[in-house]
C-alpha cells in the first residue's frame, strides 16, 4: 500500500478511487477530521487556531498570506508523507476545491518537486473522457505496488 | 455595554477560516450584539458570477465571495450590514475586496467595512470597526441629529490626549485638553477644566457622551448616556463643525496611535478604514520629529509651512528609520523648516498610499484631530490630492464635540 497525495486535496471522488484501488489517500478531509475530533476545540470552521498559520511557516514565508500558511499547516505534513501523487488540472469546483489559487500553485509545485511517481491529468469534460480518466488512475495505482520510481503523465 | 437589537452582519471573506481568526470575528461581533451570517448561494451562482460581474479571478473562494455579494445586492439575504475580509498581502484578494466594497456601496444601502487580516488579528482589533458598522446599521435616527440642544458634555479619551467639551445650544462653551496618563484621572481633569471654563458644575450637565480608547472605562465610571467609537462620533463631529451636514464628505483623522479615513454621506459613515499597523504614519511620528528639532509640537506646523519637503531625502516611512533620515538630513545641513515639511509629507503620503486607496475621496475633505492643527499636515494633504482641505474650528476636540452633539439626543430619555 502506497500513500498517495491527491489534488484537489478535498476531492471525495479521488480519495475514494485511491482507497478502492488499494492505496492510502492523503487528503484534506482526514486532517480536518482530526481537528474536529480533538477535544477542546470548537467546531469547524473555527477549528483552525491562530497557531496553525505559524506552523505553515515551514512551507511558506511570512510574507505569504495567512490563509495560505494555514492551509499549508494541514497539507504540508501530508506532502511530507506522500509516496506518490495524483494531480487533476483545472477541476470543476464540485469535484473538489481548495479555495485559494496561491495554495494550489504551491502544493502542485511541492508534489512535483518531491520526485515521487506522479500522475497529472486534465479534468474530464465528456463521458468518454471520464471513463478514460478513471481507467488511467486505476492503471497508475495498479502500477504503484511498491514501485517508487518513474513518472506517469497523460 | 447594554444589550441592543441584534444586527446581522453578512461576512464575505476569503481565507479567514484558514487563518485562525474566524473565532475572533465572531467574538467581536458578539461583543456588539451582532451575528455573523453567510449569504446562501448555489454552486451555479459561483460559476456564473465572473461573467456577470466581469472580474475573473483564480481563487474559488474569491468567486464564492463575489457570488455572496451578488446575493446581498439582489436582496436574497436578510442582513443589516456587511463585513468584507481577505488575507493581508494577497493581491488578488485586495482587488476583489475593493471592487466588492465599491459594488455593494453603490448598489445597496448596506453599511460596509473591509479589512485585511493576518493570523494576529484579534477580536480587540476588530471591535471598533464592528461597533461603527453596527451603530450605522441600528442607530440611523440618532445619527440624523444635526443640532446640539441643552447643556451636554463630551469626552474623547484618546491614546495620547484626553479632550473634553461642554456644549450649550449649538455652541462650544468650555474645553479641556490634557495628556492621557491614567485614563480616569485624565478624563476627570479634562472634564473639570471644560466645566470650569464653561462656569458650570457637574449636576448641570444634562447628558454625557464618551468616545476614544478609554470610552468603556470612563463611560461606566461617569455613567455616560452614550458610549460610542470614534468612527461614528468623529464623522458626526467633523461635518457638524465644518457646517457640511448634508451630502458627501471625507473625514481624515491622523491620531496618536491610528488613523481614520471615512467617507461620509449626510453625516453617516459609509466606507472607512482604520490604520494602526505603523507608528510612522501617526501623530507620534510628528511628536518625535518636533522633539528632535527642539520645538513644541504646536510650532511644528508653522515651521513646515516655510519648508520644502523635496529638499530632504526620506529613505523610510518607519518611525525609527524615518527619524534617522531626518537626523541625517540635519547633519548634512538641512534646515529645520525642510525637515518639518518632510515629516508632515511622510505621514500624509503614507495615509494616502495605505488608506485613501480604499476610501473614495469626495469633497469637501475635512481634516480633524490634533494633527490637523499642524499646518504642514493639511498642506501636504492638499499638495498630494490637489483638492482644498478644510480644518474646522475646534478640530482638535472633534471626538468630544461629536459625543456631546449625539448625547443631546438622550436628554429627554
Amino acid at each position: 500500500m502506497v500513500k498517495v497525495f491527491i489534488y484537489p486535496s478535498n476531492s471525495l471522488i479521488l480519495s475514494d478511487l485511491v482507497d478502492r484501488f488499494g492505496h492510502e489517500p492523503l487528503a484534506m478531509m482526514q486532517e480536518i477530521g482530526k481537528k474536529i475530533r480533538t477535544a477542546g476545540l470548537d467546531s469547524p470552521p473555527i477549528n483552525i487556531t491562530p497557531e496553525d498559520p505559524k506552523l505553515g511557516l515551514k512551507y511558506a514565508a511570512v510574507e505569504v498570506p495567512a490563509g495560505v500558511r494555514g492551509r499549508m499547516s494541514l497539507l504540508g505534513p501530508l506532502l511530507e508523507e506522500a509516496e506518490a501523487g495524483i494531480i487533476v488540472r483545472e477541476p470543476d469546483i464540485s469535484f473538489g476545491c481548495m479555495g485559494c489559487a496561491r495554495t494550489n500553485e504551491l502544493i502542485n509545485f511541492l508534489v512535483r518537486a518531491k520526485k515521487v511517481p506522479l500522475l497529472e491529468m486534465d479534468y474530464p469534460k465528456t463521458e468518454d473522457e471520464a471513463k478514460a480518466f478513471v481507467h488511467k488512475i486505476r492503471e497508475f495505482l495498479d502500477g504503484l505496488s511498491g514501485a517508487q520510481s518513474g513518472k506517469g503523465d497523460e | 455595554m447594554a444589550k441592543e437589537n441584534l444586527v446581522k452582519i453578512a461576512q464575505l471573506s476569503c481565507g479567514s477560516e484558514y487563518s485562525g481568526i474566524q473565532k475572533e470575528i465572531e467574538t467581536a461581533a458578539a461583543m456588539v450584539d451582532a451575528e455573523i451570517i453567510f449569504p446562501e448561494i448555489t454552486i451555479d451562482d459561483v460559476k456564473a458570477v465572473e461573467e456577470r460581474f466581469g472580474l475573473q479571478v483564480a481563487s474559488p473562494d474569491l468567486k464564492l465571495m463575489m457570488a455572496r455579494a451578488q446575493a446581498l445586492v439582489d436582496g436574497k439575504t436578510n442582513a443589516d450590514a456587511v463585513l468584507i475580509a481577505t488575507c493581508f498581502r494577497c493581491a488578488e484578494a485586495a482587488l476583489v475586496r475593493n471592487e466588492m466594497r465599491r459594488y455593494i456601496h453603490e448598489n445597496s444601502k448596506f453599511p460596509v467595512i473591509s479589512y485585511s487580516f493576518t493570523e494576529r488579528t484579534t477580536a480587540g482589533t476588530l471591535l471598533t470597526r464592528l461597533e461603527a458598522l453596527t451603530t450605522t446599521a441600528r442607530r440611523r435616527s440618532l445619527l440624523a441629529r444635526e443640532h446640539q440642544e441643552g447643556l451636554t458634555a463630551g469626552i474623547d479619551s484618546g491614546s495620547t490626549t484626553t479632550k473634553a467639551v461642554i456644549m450649550q445650544d449649538d455652541k462650544v462653551v468650555g474645553t479641556g485638553w490634557v495628556p492621557t496618563v491614567k485614563v480616569m484621572e485624565s478624563a476627570t481633569e479634562a472634564l473639570n477644566n471644560a466645566m470650569k471654563e464653561a462656569g458650570i458644575t457637574r449636576d448641570a450637565i444634562q447628558a454625557l457622551g464618551v468616545t476614544g480608547y478609554g470610552r468603556f472605562l470612563i463611560g461606566d465610571e461617569f455613567k455616560a448616556d452614550l458610549i460610542q467609537e470614534e468612527i461614528t462620533v468623529n464623522s458626526k463631529g467633523a461635518v457638524y463643525l465644518a457646517g457640511h451636514q448634508k451630502g458627501q464628505a471625507t473625514v481624515i483623522d491622523i491620531g496618536g496611535m491610528d488613523n481614520k479615513a471615512i467617507s461620509v454621506q449626510d453625516g453617516i459613515p459609509g466606507m472607512f478604514t482604520m490604520g494602526g499597523i505603523c507608528a510612522g504614519a501617526s501623530g507620534r511620528f510628528l511628536e518625535m520629529t518636533s522633539k528632535r528639532l527642539g520645538v513644541d509640537i504646536t510650532e511644528l506646523g508653522a515651521l513646515a509651512i516655510k519648508g520644502m519637503q523635496e529638499h530632504v531625502e526620506m529613505n523610510s516611512y518607519c518611525i525609527v528609520f524615518g527619524i534617522q533620515s531626518l537626523v541625517n538630513s540635519l547633519a548634512k545641513g538641512s534646515v529645520p523648516e525642510d525637515v518639518a515639511a518632510a515629516a508632515c509629507y511622510s505621514v500624509v503620503e503614507q495615509v494616502f498610499e495605505q488608506q485613501l486607496q480604499e476610501v473614495e475621496v469626495k469633497e469637501p475633505l475635512i481634516m480633524v484631530g490634533g494633527s490637523s492643527l499642524i499646518e504642514g499636515v493639511p498642506k501636504a494633504m492638499h499638495d498630494l490630492l490637489k483638492i482644498d482641505v478644510t480644518v474646522p474650528p475646534h478640530s482638535q476636540y472633534i471626538g468630544a464635540v461629536g459625543a456631546a452633539l449625539l448625547a443631546s439626543g438622550f436628554i429627554n430619555k
